[in-house]
């Protein structure tokens, strides 16, 4: 029987005896190992940013949003024609009556031109309480948050992120200085540190103020969101239930609003952007079988193109199989060549991508790796079943004289 | 030994059966010279690639050394040929990437032996054929003579008891053709059974015993008497 060192050495020279065959082969075998790398490894960069972005929010974090979630089907309060009711501030202050609550944060939202001696920028004003600066785990840089005060006391005062510090007051001091949003003049109290990003809002281009201010500002008496810390990972069920008892009993029986964990939050995000990191890898998958079918049509012009030596071999005494684990051997090498060349197209590329993109992690995860280099081999053996099965059942006299 | 009963070859082409060998009884002796001329159709190729093992008859026994090979399988078949078999053809049929050297060791590369055992036989043959100075050169580096050696080498690497030859030089000039005559029917005294198909009249005189096929059938064998 053959030694298999003798047959792969003997597969090595037919390989390299058609360069351009089997370069060809080599790349349609690397792009599909490369591109299932490649967007994988997106996949699981966007996944884990998003991941690190939301676990910025704080621990132990529920988020109470006015109206009812459409999962649970009708909504009641449309049914019998009574509109929702707002969040307000009362709510969120009876959200506090729990001994497992740490804090409550009510959050409000708004647009709005914020300008310092005819310096003006358009910016998203944040109206909350002296309990956001811990829930959210931001720092100071300079002065102070909002003060400790009664929740629904308009005072006017702001703390502004760095880039509005820079854009409005440049190098002069902004501790102290009133500044303009909208129609009204606020006090600056302090200066957030720029460390710190959630949800899409950058610390550094934050301006916020006391929630029952924004609330005038704006017009606006509800809330748009509430935020609440539990103290403990355990107890957030708990937590869960009192929200919703207390709110429905507040809100005349209607339970009209959604209670989320950033923990559901998260692991929506996370769900959903694995699905895309194997839809992306799955498709870049079906590159790889199309290699491998290049793979067969190759191997089967190789064969007819071999036909005589193949009557040789035979006539020097070679077995049916003998030639089966030649053509076979052929094929491993080369997939396992494509896979290697793919390997590292896949990693210098997700290494590019971390270079253009540096907050986007996008390291290859190990599954794909490993999956796309046994997809590579198995496509490759596989479609070369075809090709040897027809080499190995060549009748030899008829092989021998053909050229 | 070779001993052919009632040996019949026809192949099929469209709705017309052509008897390539039409019962042939033969027997070759270990060790015989003969050689195996007659007209281009009549049968010759087909019987040696019969006796070579190649191809199957469509009836009749073979009895090769005393074993009945009409009735073994294609693995059997194909290590009987590796080991008792040589085989040396018009076209030479070397592998053009592989030198000299590597297409001799061939057959012992397909037996399995290891690399470390191949060397000696290997460099005997070389000597033999006085190609070693040629070892590491790719066939087409190669003369037509020196090409048709390194086949002879290939074919009796193995130590073979038959060495069967199907025009050997037919590809050749006159000088190398003799040359390659000349090795084969030296390998002959050395004890291995040669059969060689040509049509050159004055080298198949040279043979022992001549067989003149015509229309797939023996027409003349002028020694038959040795079976
Ligand atoms: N594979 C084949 N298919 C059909 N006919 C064949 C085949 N091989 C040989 N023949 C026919 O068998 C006859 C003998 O052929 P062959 O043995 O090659 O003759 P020779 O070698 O004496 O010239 C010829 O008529 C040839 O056409
Ligand atoms: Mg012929």
């Amino acid at each position: 029987m053959l030694l298999l060192r003798d047959a792969t050495r003997f597969s090595w020279f037919a390989l390299r005896a058609n360069t351009t065959r089997t370069l060809l082969m080599l790349l349609a075998m690397s792009i599909g190992v490369g591109s299932v790398i490649i967007l994988t490894s997106l996949g699981e960069g966007a996944r884990n940013y998003v991941t690190a972005e939301f676990s910025s929010l704080g621990t132990n974090l529920v988020i109470v949003i006015p109206g009812r979630s459409e999962t649970s089907g009708a909504d009641p309060a449309t049914m019998i024609g009574i509109t929702e009711r707002d969040l307000t501030l009362d709510d969120a202050i009876a959200l506090t009556r729990h001994p497992k609550v740490s804090r409550v944060a009510p959050f409000n939202i708004g647009a709005a031109e914020v300008s310092w001696q005819g310096r003006k920028r358009e910016t998203t004003i944040q109206g909350s309480t002296h309990e956001l600066l811990a829930l959210r785990k931001w720092t100071m840089t300079q002065g102070q948050f909002l003060p400790r005060a009664d929740i629904d006391r308009a005072n006017s005062v702001c703390v502004i992120g760095s880039n509005i510090r820079n854009e409005l007051f440049g190098p002069r001091a902004a501790l102290g200085q009133w500044l303009r949003i909208g129609d009204r003049r606020f006090r600056v109290i302090g200066i957030l540190g720029s460390e710190g990003q959630s949800m899409g809002f950058d610390v550094k281009d934050a301006v916020i103020i006391p929630v029952a201010s924004a609330q005038s500002l704006f017009n606006i008496p509800s809330l748009f969101r509430i935020f609440v810390e539990v103290k403990t990972r355990e107890a957030i069920p708990k937590v869960m239930t009192f929200i919703k008892n207390t709110i429905r009993e507040r809100h005349q029986g209607i339970e009209d609003v959604t209670v989320i964990t950033q923990d559901a939050v998260l692991k929506t995000f996370d769900r959903i952007l694995s699905a895309l990191t194997y839809a992306v890898g799955g498709i870049a998958a079906i590159s790889l079988f199309v290699a491998g079918i290049l793979i067969m049509n190759v191997m089967l012009v190789a064969v007819s193109q071999r036909t005589s030596e193949i009557g040789l071999l035979k006539s020097l005494g070679a077995s049916a199989r003998a030639i089966l684990n030649l053509i076979l051997i052929e094929a491993v090498l080369l997939s396992t060549l494509g896979a290697i060349a793919g390997l590292i197209i896949g990693h210098v590329g997700s290494w590019a991508i971390r270079y253009a993109f540096p907050v986007l992690p996008a390291y290859p995860p190990t599954w794909a790796t490993l999956a796309s280099i046994l997809i590579a081999l198995v496509t490759g053996v596989l479609f070369s079943l075809l090709p040897a099965r027809k080499a190995a059942r060549l009748d030899p006299v008829i092989a021998l004289a053909s050229h | 030994m070779i001993k052919l009963e009632n040996i019949h070859r026809n192949f099929q082409v469209g709705d017309q059966t052509v008897h390539a060998l039409d019962d042939i009884n033969l027997s070759i002796q270990d060790g015989e010279y003969v050689s195996i001329m007659g007209p281009s159709g009549s049968g010759k190729s087909t019987l040696l690639n019969l006796l070579g093992l190649l191809d199957p008859p469509t009836s009749g026994t073979y009895v090769l050394n005393n074993t009945s090979v009409t009735e073994l399988n294609e693995d059997q078949l194909a290590a009987l040929r590796n080991k008792n078999i040589g085989f040396v053809f018009q076209t030479f049929h070397l592998i053009p990437r592989l030198t000299a050297e590597e297409n001799i060791e061939l057959p012992l590369v397909l037996a399995g032996i290891e690399e470390k055992n191949r060397k000696e036989q290997v460099n005997e043959a070389l000597v033999a054929m006085d190609l070693i100075d040629r070892a590491s050169h790719k066939p087409d580096q190669l003369s037509g003579g020196q090409r048709q050696r390194v086949a002879i080498a290939r074919a009796t690497i193995t130590k073979p008891s038959i060495l069967l030859a199907d025009e050997p030089t037919g590809n050749l000039d006159q000088k190398s053709g003799l040359n390659v005559i000349e090795k084969l029917e030296q390998l002959n005294n050395t004890g291995i059974t040669l059969i060689v198909v040509t049509h050159d009249a004055d080298l198949g005189a040279r043979s022992v015993r001549s067989i003149r096929m015509l229309d797939g059938r023996i027409e003349s064998d002028d020694n038959p008497g040795l079976a």
